[in-house]
């Protein structure tokens, strides 16, 4: 298992660092978000919950473009039959693929949250940081799960690109609602406020639950 | 158990309701070569696919190396060998990456790697992507990867199909009849697949319209099947 | 399998019990001391609210069962469970907004946990038939669907724990609207409606199986005199046998 988690998770980031289709794609996207919301909203400076939206929203979007591409190259380069040929546990190829997944939006995130601090944050974002990142890790984890199992499922449709946003967005309304909920008080104005824990709570179940279903499915995405 | 590497006993299987394969049933001895012959749809990709694992069967007793498919399906995997008309390689990856990759998925040792590609003389480009390789020279990296876990069964769809005759002879000892393996191969060509089996499957329209060992027949029998 | 058995008798106690239900809910069940007349269409919106989540739920177990026996059968008994269902919440969302306009003035309330999470699962389930149509090849839109309704069928639970903590934290909630907190005359109104829409849900949820089983049949037979001259099945997304 390990082995094979490992050689499809190199494999998946060599092929990013070869093609750069996903991580610089969805970065450009973020920012390009940030500057949408500045003039949509006609703000210069967000703090409290509607920075926390917006950084959510613009981080959720930008991961539907990561998602839609997740398993392209394994449908139309043959991955999956290379991958189902090998007398490998087929579970490896979701965890590779949540890990490759996990590591794209943290990528982006090193580039799309500084930027948001630069561009569209009031307070500054060092006040709370360690909160903000346990937030961020948390939040990441539900969206690489169910990112991958949407994924896996949207691929062998028609319209894929059109199915995974409109399955995607439901399924993470209750992750993005937590995530920003735990937010708000960290991008208060006048000072981080604690941590809302219940809401890191919230994320770790829908973590767990998402991910012990995607591991007992998933198998059923491959056979044919 | 049997000692036959291919057991197939009323083997069918339908996409939708489209019979694709009907009652197929035949047997192959280890060391033996099968060679399929049938029209554009006649089944030969599906059965193919079927033996190799990645269709399930519908209907029917399937024993591949010993493993009945598909409840014992992960037995056979990993000592079949699969070529088929998509090279299943990684565009963006060299073709040592590509192997490298396969090897690590097989638990091949990678110095193995070197050797295969040495045997298909593809060391020269081996890192450069595939994209930029030629039909033939792709054509001789996926049969690297076919043959890189040194299967017990190779499965070979139309293997020297847009091939010069120089990379033919280059794969004719590792995946031709002078390879020693056990072989199913699906061909267009009547008087060449003939020369190449020792069993003669010809298929049409799902089902089994010809099968004899290949002393017992010619080429005539052979085209009928494309009349 | 023959779903049509009994569906007659099941359908005569299915009407008789809404018709009680509705009596219950004009001639018995008291007056609302602040709402007045208008707060009787609870006991059309949660008895269907309810209904429409136990029927996801039900599609979610059909379909863990059609994974594990790779029996069409559960395919289509968890398609037509989840397709009823989809229609009830649509109710549920209707009959919550005109609640909510005659109670709070406003066709839509944000404050109110148990409708927009209903809102999200609708939206969620509303993917259930674009992905089944989007996939061709008959066995694996099964298979693909089934892995839809239990991914869905989890999701109702944590979203509904999720969305109601949202505003529980905002807005406290000084009242309950379900069950527990109603007088004994609500209650029994409340029970029987709740009993006249779940055999209603049975009853349609039989009547769509028998009619999909004859149509099957039918196609069967058809299949069987015409052999290959038949023209192919149209691409859609309801199951086969």
């Amino acid at each position: 298992m390990r082995r094979a988690v490992g050689a499809l998770l190199r494999k998946d980031l060599l092929v990013e660092l070869r093609t750069k289709e996903a991580v610089p794609a969805m970065a450009l996207f973020s920012i390009s978000t940030f500057v949408v919301f500045h003039f949509g909203l006609d703000r210069s400076s967000l703090d409290g919950s509607l920075a926390a939206g917006v950084l959510w929203v613009t981080l959720l979007f930008a991961a539907v473009l990561g998602i839609n591409r997740l398993f392209v190259a394994e449908v139309e380069q043959g991955g999956f039959d290379g991958f189902l040929l090998a007398p490998v546990d087929r579970t490896s190829l979701l965890v590779a693929k949540v890990l490759a997944l996990l590591a794209f939006l943290v990528l982006v995130q090193l580039i799309a949250v500084p930027a948001f601090a630069f561009l569209l944050l009031g307070p500054s974002p060092w006040q709370a940081l360690p909160e903000l990142l346990a937030v961020l890790a948390l939040a990441d984890i539900g969206l690489a799960v169910i990112g991958t199992l949407v994924s896996a499922i949207a691929i062998r449709t028609r319209a894929r690109d059109l199915i995974v946003p409109i399955l995607l967005l439901p399924l993470l309304i209750p992750l993005v609602l937590a995530a920003a909920q735990a937010t708000a008080p960290l991008l208060a104005l006048d000072g981080a406020g604690p941590l809302p824990e219940r809401w890191l709570a919230i994320l770790a179940i829908y973590d767990g639950v998402f991910g012990l279903i995607a591991y007992a499915i998933f198998d059923f995405l491959l056979e044919d | 158990m049997t000692d036959l590497a291919l057991e197939l006993r009323g083997l069918g299987r339908r996409y939708g309701e489209r019979p694709a394969l009907q009652d197929v049933t035949l047997k192959l001895e280890h060391g033996a070569t099968l060679v399929v012959f049938g029209p554009n749809g006649a089944g030969k990709t599906t059965l193919l696919r079927v033996l190799a694992g990645l269709l399930r069967p519908h209907a029917g007793d399937v024993r591949v190396l010993g493993a009945r498919l598909p409840d014992e399906g992960w037995r056979a995997r990993g000592r079949v060998g699969l070529l088929t008309h998509e090279p299943l390689l990684y565009r963006e990856l060299s073709a040592r990456e590509n192997l490298r990759f396969h090897a690590r998925l097989h638990g091949v040792a990678p110095q193995r790697v070197d050797e295969v590609l040495e045997a298909v003389a593809l060391r020269v480009r081996a890192d450069d992507p595939i994209a930029e390789l030629s039909r033939g020279m792709v054509q001789r990296a996926a049969v690297a990867r076919a043959i890189l876990h040194d299967p017990a069964l190779l499965l070979l769809d139309e293997p020297l199909a847009n091939l010069d005759p120089a990379a033919a002879a280059v794969l004719e000892p590792l995946i031709g009849r002078s390879s020693g393996r056990t072989r199913v191969v699906t061909s267009h060509d009547p008087a060449g697949g003939l020369a190449e089996g020792d069993v003669a499957l010809g298929l049409r329209g799902g089902r089994v319209a010809l099968l004899a060992p290949v002393a017992e027949i010619d080429e005539r029998r052979v085209r009928e099947l494309y009349a | 399998m023959t779903y049509g058995k009994g569906l007659r008798p099941l359908a005569a106690l299915t009407a008789l019990t809404l018709t009680a239900a509705f009596a219950l809910v004009f001639f018995f069940a008291p007056l609302d001391a602040d709402q007045g007349f208008v707060q009787k269409i609870f006991y059309v919106h949660v008895p269907i609210g309810i209904v429409a989540l136990v029927g996801f739920m039900a599609g979610g177990v059909f379909a863990i069962q059609h994974l594990r026996t790779r029996d069409p059968r559960h395919d289509l008994r968890s398609y037509v469970a989840i397709h009823i269902a989809i229609v009830l919440a649509l109710g549920t969302l209707v009959t919550g907004s005109i609640w909510a306009k005659a109670s709070w003035g406003s066709w839509w309330v944000w404050q109110e946990p148990m409708l927009v999470s209903f809102l999200i699962v609708f939206l969620l389930y509303a993917c259930y038939t674009p992905l089944r149509f989007s996939i061709e090849d008959r066995e694996r839109q099964a298979r693909y669907a089934s892995v839809f309704a239990i991914v869905a069928g989890a999701f109702v639970p944590l979203n509904f724990a999720a969305v109601r903590m949202a505003e529980a934290y905002i807005h406290p909630r000084t009242f309950a609207t379900t069950g527990g907190g109603l007088p004994g005359d609500m209650l029994i109104t409340f029970l029987v409606a709740l009993a006249g829409v779940g055999l209603l849900f049975v009853t349609l949820w039989k009547y769509e199986m028998a009619s999909k089983n004859a149509t099957f049949k039918l196609r069967a037979l058809r299949r069987a005199l015409a052999g290959d001259e038949l023209a192919p099945a149209r691409r859609s997304a309801a199951p086969t046998l």
